[in-house]
C-alpha cells in the first residue's frame, strides 16, 4: 500500500476562490439539466400525466431496481442548438433485475417524442456504449417517428437504429422493447427488431401505416386498434410477446424479462473490496484553478478518487509532467495516466507508451485524467523526436484494446487531448468537469496564430496592416473559441457523455468500470509500428 | 424417590419443569403434538413422546396416551403442569394406577375442589368467608349484578355477568355451552358479582405430614374476559392484618380438603377489605413465579419433593420485595383480544437475569417463556408466548423494570399485547396501586390497547424501514454495491416506498443525495447513519435509533417511540394479484362455522354473513356496507388463513 498524501490546504483563499469559481459553474450546468429534466414543458408535462400516462423519467424509475444508481447519458444533447435540450429521449444505464442495462426512453412531451438530428446521435451513442460494453438494451417506446421538418437529417442515417437493434441481438444482446403509445412507421421497426417486447393495452400503435395512410394507399377502411393496438398484436399478429394491463404492467413485465435473461457479466468481478478514499470528495471542488494556465497536482484529484487514497505510482522521477500509477476504484484495478503540468514532452509520451502496454499485458483498464495544453513546441523539442514520440503514444492510446475512461478536468488542448484519449480515441466513456475546456488551442493563442498569418499576408502584399481591425478580430476570434472550448457546447454535440459534478466522479467512474465489465476485458498484444 | 419425570404439558410450564428437573438431576420426558414436534420443550428434553394429532382432544388432553407415554419413556412420575388434565381427578387415579407419581394433590382433593359448588359448602363449613351460590333458576333482581359460572370451570371460560334479568337466559345457555364444550360439563350456578372487587389468591404448599405453608398472597386483578393478565405479589390492598386472615383461611381450606402439593385459593376482595373465597386450584397457577420471586422458594421443586413424601419446616419462608408479572400474548386487545397466530421471527427481551428460575438477589427480571426465535404460534392452543416477572425491592421498581424490558422487547410475529401491559404498568392508577377487576374497563381498553407508536413514529419507522432497506439493497446488489443509495447525476424524483401498517398506509419519498436526506414532508431530519438492519435519524437535534429486521414484506421496527410493522407494497404488481374491492378478508386463521348468506343476496352493513370459529370463540364477519353479495369463496367447514378472501360484497 502506498498513500498518497494530500498537501492541499483547505483554508487557503486559492482553494476559497477556486472552490467558489467550481461551485458557480456546477449552478449554471444544473440551470442546463433543469431544461432537459423539464422536457417539453409543463403544459405537455401535466397533458401527458392528464392521460394517466408516466413521463420518460417516471418509467425509468419504476424500471430499476429500487435505490440502485442510474446514469444518465448525454443529457446536454442538442444544447446550444434550435432544438430541445435534452433531444426529446432519455439515455442511460441503470440496473434492472440485477442487471446493467442500457434503457432509451422517449420523451413524448417535446413533440410527441418525434426524433431529430440529434435524438438520433444521442440514440447513437448508446447504442455504441451498448455494443462496446455488452449491455442489454431496453427501450421504451413513445414516438412520433421522425420528426418531419428535419427528415432529411434523420432518414438516410435513421436506419442505423433498426440495424444496431439486429446486430445487438446477432451478439447475443437481448434487446426489450416496451411500447407505451405511437411507434408507427419507421418507429414500428424498433419492436420488429427486438427480442421481447411488450404492449399496453389500449396504449400502443405499433404499425407501418395509420387509416389514412391506409385509406390512401389502398382504400381500405380501418382503424388504430386493428392496425396496430397490443390486443392485436398479442392475440393475432404476433409482434408483441407480452400483453401489458398499463404502463406500471408494463414494466412489470420488462423487470421480468430481464430477470429470466440469464444474463452474465463476461469480464471479472471486483478484485478487492471497495475502500472509499481517505480524503474528501467535496475537497474536489477546491483543487482546479481558476485559470486552467495554472497548473495543478492531479495526485490531489486522485488521493480523492481512488479506493483508500492507496496509489503506486510508476516512474514517478521520469517525465514528470504525467503521472501514471496503479491503483484500485470500487474494488476495479486500474492504470490512472494523469497530466501535471500540461505539457508533454518526449520522456512523457515514452513514460505514457510503456504504461499504456504494460496494462495491455495485465488487462487492467486505463483511466486519463485530462488537463492538457498538449505536446511541447520549439526547435530543441522538434529535433529531439517530439512528433515521434506523441505519436508512439497516440499510436499505444489508439490500439490499446483495454477500457479507457476519459475525465477531462481542466484543458484539453491540441494533440494533447489525442494522446490522452479524447473522443476520437473511443474511449468507453468520457466524461467532464463544468470548468473544461477543449479546442486546437487556447482561444488567446489561436487569435494570435491567425493575427501572426494576417500580419505576414498583409506584408507579404505590400499592404498596411490596421491595427484597429487586428485588435477586434483577435478578440471576436478569442471569443467564439471560448464559447465553443466550453463544456456544455462540446457536450450538446455529444463529444462527451456528460458533464458531472467533480464530486461525483468516484462514483461515476465505479459505475463505469461495473459497466465496462459486462465485457471481457483483453489487453492487445499488437500496437502500430513504434518510429523509434 | 422420582428420578424420570413425565411433563404432560406444553410450551412455557413444560419448560419451567425441565428447569427444575435439571437442578435436582431428574430426567425430563416431554409429549408433544404434531404442532410442536419443533417446540423448544421437546429440544430440551431428555426424551420426548409423541402425541398424534394437533387438537388438545386428541393430544394434551388424552389421559390414556399421556399415561403409556410414561410408562415408554421409562418415567416414575407425572406432573401435569397447569390447564389440560392438571386438575382432572380421573388422569390423577389413572397415573397413580399405573404406578407412577402424581405430582399433585390426592385425586380426592382435586374432585372436592372441581364442582365449585360443593367446594363452597366445605369450606364454608370449615369458616371460610364464601360469597352464596344462587340457583340459575331463582335468581331475582335484588341478585343482580350476578355472575354466571361453570361448575368445572377455570380460565374465565362460561363466566359471564348478568346486570339484568332478561339477560339472565342467554348467558346461563352460553356458559353451559361453553362450560360443556370445554370441560364437558355444563352445569353452572350463579353467586353476586362485586364490580369493583379485585382478585387476590393465596399461594399455599402442604405435604403429606400435615404441614401447610402459606406463601403470601397475589393479586390478579387486571384481568380480561377473566383472564389473568398482570399478577403481583404482595397485594397493594393487603396490609399485614389482612394478611394473616387471608393466609389463615387458606390454611383452613386446605387442611380442610386434607390438601398435599402446591395450591392456590383464590378469594374475591371488596372494597371494604371483606373477602370472599372464589375457588381453589389445585395445581401449580400460571402466575406462580410471582410468589417465587418474591419468597426464593422453587415451587415445583418442593412440589416433586412433597410428592416423594419430604417434609416442610414448620414455618414458610418470609418474603420479601415485590414481584410483577405480565403475561404477553399473541392477540389484539384493540380488536376484541383477537387470538393471533403465526410465525414468531424473533423474540428478544433485553435485560433478561434468568430464565425460569429462582433469582436469589434482590432484584431481576425473569422470563418464562414458551417460545423463542422462530417458534410458530399455533392456532389450536393459549395465545400466551410468555411471561416476564420483574422483582425489587419496591413495587414501583419492579413496574418501571418490566415495562422498559417490555418496551424494549424486539417481539417480531403475530401482534401482541406487549403494548397494553407496558400501558397499564405505566398508569397512574396501576402505580397507585388501584387496580381491580374493573381496572382495563375503567382506563379504557381503547387508550390502553393503542399502540405506543403514534402517527409520527409511524412516520419514523417507515422511513427507517426504507432506508435500512436501501442500505440492504446495496449490499445484496449483485453490481455496483458500493455506489451510493439512489444515486443519479441528474435527480428528477424522490424515491419512493408505500408500507401498509395496522393504521393505515404510510408513504415516504425520499432522497439521499449530497445536501443529506431529503424527505418530502419532513422538515429538519437528518440522517446519522444507515445500515442494513439499523437506522439513526436525527430529528431537531435529537438522535434516534431504529432497528430494523425483514422478514419477507414484513418490516419490524423497533425503537423507542414504539415498534412498529410495516408491510411493503410492491412497486409493481401483477394484475389480477390485487385483492377485489369489497372482499372480506379473514382476520384470523379459523374454521369456516357457518355460511348465513347466499351470493346474490342483499345485505345490510353490519350484518353477518359468516361466522369464523377459532381458538373456541366464534367470530361473525359483517358486510361493511349496504350491498350484494357478490361471491362466496369460502363454504362450511372450511379451514381458511388469515387474509384468505372470504367474501366479495358490493
Amino acid at each position: 500500500m502506498t498513500l498518497l498524501r494530500s498537501t492541499l490546504d483547505t483554508a487557503s483563499p486559492e482553494f476559497a476562490a477556486n472552490r467558489e469559481a467550481m461551485l458557480a459553474r456546477l449552478e449554471e450546468l444544473a440551470a442546463e439539466h433543469a431544461k432537459a429534466l423539464a422536457g417539453g414543458g409543463p403544459k405537455y408535462v401535466d397533458r401527458h400525466h392528464g392521460r394517466g400516462k408516466l413521463l420518460a423519467r417516471e418509467r425509468i424509475e419504476l424500471l430499476i431496481d429500487p435505490d440502485t444508481a442510474f446514469l444518465e447519458l448525454s443529457p446536454l444533447a442538442a444544447w446550444g442548438t434550435d432544438y430541445t435540450v435534452g433531444a426529446s429521449v432519455v439515455t442511460g444505464i441503470g440496473v434492472v433485475s440485477g442487471v446493467e442495462c442500457l434503457i432509451v426512453a422517449n420523451d413524448p412531451t417535446v413533440r410527441g417524442g418525434a426524433s431529430n438530428p440529434w435524438t438520433l446521435r444521442k440514440t447513437f451513442r448508446a447504442t455504441d456504449i451498448a455494443a462496446d460494453n455488452r449491455l442489454p438494451v431496453i427501450n421504451l417506446v413513445e414516438s412520433g417517428g421522425a420528426d418531419l421538418p428535419s427528415q432529411s437529417e434523420i432518414f438516410i442515417p435513421g436506419g442505423r437504429v433498426f440495424r444496431d437493434l439486429t446486430r445487438a441481438s446477432a451478439a447475443r444482446l437481448p434487446t426489450v422493447t416496451l411500447v407505451f403509445g405511437n411507434s408507427t412507421a419507421g418507429g414500428a421497426y424498433i419492436p420488429g427488431m427486438s427480442d421481447h417486447v411488450v404492449m399496453v393495452k389500449e396504449r400502443a400503435k405499433v404499425f407501418l401505416a395509420g387509416p389514412p395512410l391506409v385509406k390512401m394507399a389502398t382504400g381500405e377502411e380501418s382503424n388504430d386498434e386493428e392496425l396496430g393496438g397490443a390486443e392485436m398484436h398479442a392475440r393475432t399478429s404476433g409482434l408483441a410477446d407480452y400483453f401489458a394491463e398499463d404502463e406500471h404492467d408494463a414494466l412489470r413485465i420488462g423487470r421480468r424479462i430481464v430477470a429470466r435473461l440469464n444474463w452474465r457479466k463476461l469480464g471479472p468481478g471486483p478484485s478487492v473490496p471497495p475502500v472509499e478514499p481517505r480524503y474528501d470528495a467535496e475537497e474536489l471542488l477546491g483543487i482546479v484553478p481558476t485559470d486552467l494556465r495554472t497548473p495543478f497536482d492531479p495526485r490531489e484529484v486522485i488521493a480523492r478518487l481512488v479506493d483508500d487514497s492507496d496509489f503506486d505510482e510508476f516512474k514517478p522521477r521520469y517525465g514528470t509532467s504525467l503521472v501514471t500509477g496503479w491503483a484500485s476504484l470500487h474494488g476495479y484495478p486500474i492504470g490512472v495516466l494523469a497530466n501535471a503540468r500540461g505539457v508533454l514532452f518526449s520522456a512523457e509520451s515514452q513514460k505514457a507508451t510503456q504504461f499504456i502496454q504494460l496494462a495491455n499485458s495485465a488487462d487492467i483498464p486505463l483511466l486519463f485524467l485530462q488537463n492538457t495544453t498538449g505536446y511541447m513546441v520549439g526547435k530543441k523539442y522538434e529535433q529531439a523526436g517530439i512528433i515521434k514520440h506523441g505519436a508512439a503514444m497516440i499510436n499505444a492510446v489508439s490500439n490499446s484494446t483495454v477500457p479507457h475512461l476519459t475525465v477531462v478536468m481542466g484543458a484539453s488542448y491540441g494533440a494533447g487531448n489525442y494522446g490522452m484519449c479524447g473522443r476520437a480515441y473511443d474511449p468507453r466513456f468520457l466524461f467532464t468537469w463544468p470548468n473544461a475546456k477543449s479546442a486546437v488551442m487556447g482561444p488567446a493563442q489561436l487569435a494570435g496564430v491567425l493575427s501572426i498569418v494576417a500580419r505576414q499576408a498583409a506584408a507579404a502584399k505590400g499592404q498596411p496592416y490596421d491595427e484597429e481591425t487586428d485588435r477586434n478580430l483577435r478578440a471576436m476570434v478569442e471569443q467564439q473559441i471560448e464559447q465553443q472550448s466550453l463544456a456544455p457546447f462540446l457536450s450538446g454535440r455529444l463529444y462527451d457523455d456528460g458533464i458531472i459534478d467533480p464530486r461525483d466522479t468516484r462514483t461515476v467512474l465505479g459505475i463505469c468500470l461495473s459497466i465496462i465489465h459486462n465485457a471481457p476485458i483483453r489487453g492487445t498484444d499488437r500496437f502500430g509500428v513504434f518510429r523509434m | 424417590m422420582i428420578s424420570r419425570l413425565l411433563i404432560a404439558n406444553r410450551g412455557e410450564i413444560a419448560r419451567r419443569v425441565v428447569r427444575t428437573c435439571r437442578a435436582l438431576g431428574v430426567s425430563p420426558v416431554a409429549v408433544f403434538s404434531d404442532t410442536d414436534e419443533r417446540s423448544p420443550h421437546v429440544a430440551e428434553a431428555d426424551l420426548a413422546v409423541r402425541l398424534p394429532g394437533d387438537a388438545p382432544t386428541a393430544t394434551y388432553l388424552r389421559g390414556d396416551l399421556l399415561v403409556q407415554a410414561a410408562l415408554d419413556a421409562g418415567a416414575d412420575a407425572v406432573h401435569p403442569g397447569y390447564g389440560f388434565l392438571s386438575e382432572n381427578a380421573d388422569f390423577a387415579r389413572e397415573v397413580e394406577r399405573a404406578g407412577l407419581t402424581w405430582v399433585g394433590p390426592p385425586p380426592a382433593a382435586i374432585e372436592a375442589m372441581g364442582d365449585k359448588v360443593r367446594a363452597k359448602h366445605l369450606l364454608a363449613d370449615a369458616g371460610v368467608p364464601v360469597l352464596a351460590e344462587i340457583d340459575p333458576d331463582h335468581v331475582a333482581e335484588h341478585h343482580l349484578p350476578v355472575l354466571v359460572k361453570a361448575a368445572a370451570g377455570g380460565g374465565g371460560r362460561g363466566m359471564r355477568v348478568v346486570r339484568s334479568l332478561e339477560e339472565l337466559p342467554a348467558a346461563v345457555a352460553t356458559a353451559r355451552a361453553e362450560a360443556s364444550a370445554a370441560f364437558g360439563d355444563g352445569t353452572v350456578f350463579c353467586e353476586r358479582y362485586l364490580e369493583r372487587g379485585r382478585h387476590v389468591e393465596v399461594q399455599v404448599l402442604a405435604d403429606s405430614h400435615g404441614t401447610v405453608w402459606a406463601l403470601g398472597e397475589r393479586e390478579c386483578s387486571i384481568q380480561r374476559r377473566y383472564q389473568k393478565v398482570v399478577e403481583e405479589s404482595p397485594s397493594p390492598a393487603v396490609g399485614p392484618e389482612l394478611r394473616a386472615a387471608m393466609c389463615s383461611a387458606a390454611v383452613a381450606a386446605a387442611k380442610a380438603i386434607g390438601y398435599v402439593g402446591a395450591g392456590t385459593v383464590e378469594f374475591l376482595l371488596g372494597d371494604d377489605g371483606r373477602f370472599y373465597f372464589l375457588e381453589t386450584n389445585t395445581r401449580l397457577q400460571v402466575e406462580h413465579p410471582v410468589t417465587e420471586c418474591v419468597t426464593g422458594v422453587d415451587l415445583v421443586r418442593w412440589q416433586l419433593a412433597v410428592a416423594e413424601g419430604a417434609a416442610l419446616d414448620a414455618q414458610p419462608p418470609s418474603a420479601r420485595g415485590h414481584a410483577i408479572e405480565v403475561r404477553l400474548y399473541a392477540e389484539d386487545p384493540a380488536q376484541d383480544w383477537r387470538p393471533g397466530s403465526g410465525p414468531l421471527h424473533r423474540f428478544d427481551v433485553p435485560g433478561v437475569d434468568v430464565e425460569f428460575g429462582i433469582g436469589a438477589v434482590e432484584r431481576g427480571l425473569r422470563l418464562d417463556s414458551g417460545v423463542v426465535d422462530g417458534s410458530v404460534v399455533s392456532v389450536h392452543y393459549d395465545p400466551m408466548l410468555a411471561k416476564l416477572i420483574s422483582w425489587a425491592p419496591s413495587r414501583t421498581e419492579a413496574a418501571r423494570r418490566l415495562a422498559g424490558a417490555l418496551a424494549g422487547a424486539r417481539i417480531h410475529g403475530p401482534h401482541t399485547n406487549r403494548d397494553l401491559l407496558v400501558r397499564v404498568l405505566r398508569h397512574p392508577a396501576f402505580l397507585a396501586g388501584d387496580t381491580d377487576t374493573a381496572f382495563l374497563a375503567t382506563h379504557g381498553p381503547d387508550a390502553l390497547a393503542a399502540p405506543l407508536a403514534d402517527e409520527q413514529a409511524r412516520v419514523l419507522s417507515a422511513l427507517a424501514a426504507a432506508l435500512a432497506g436501501a442500505a440492504g439493497n446495496r449490499v445484496a446488489s449483485v453490481v455496483q454495491p458500493g455506489v451510493p443509495i439512489g444515486w443519479r447525476n441528474l435527480p428528477s424524483q424522490l424515491e419512493h416506498k408505500e408500507f401498509t401498517t395496522r393504521d393505515g398506509r404510510v408513504e415516504v419519498r425520499y432522497r439521499l443525495g449530497r445536501g443529506g436526506l431529503e424527505v418530502a414532508g419532513l422538515e429538519g431530519i437528518r440522517l446519522v447513519s444507515v445500515e442494513p438492519h439499523q437506522v439513526v435519524l436525527d430529528t431537531a437535534g435529537v438522535h434516534r435509533r431504529f432497528l430494523v429486521e425483514s422478514y419477507g414484506d414484513d418490516v419490524h421496527v423497533d425503537s423507542v417511540l414504539g415498534s412498529v410493522v410495516l408491510r411493503r407494497v410492491p412497486r409493481l404488481v401483477e394484475p389480477g394479484s390485487v385483492v377485489a374491492e369489497g372482499s372480506l378478508l379473514a382476520p384470523m386463521p379459523g374454521a369456516v362455522a357457518e355460511i348465513e348468506v347466499t351470493e346474490g343476496e342483499d345485505v345490510r352493513a353490519g350484518q353477518p354473513l359468516l361466522v369464523l370459529e377459532a381458538m373456541k370463540m366464534r367470530h361473525a364477519v359483517r358486510s361493511p356496507v349496504d350491498g350484494v353479495v357478490r361471491a362466496i369463496k369460502v363454504s362450511a367447514g372450511a379451514q381458511v388463513d388469515a387474509g384468505e378472501v372470504l367474501a366479495i360484497v358490493s
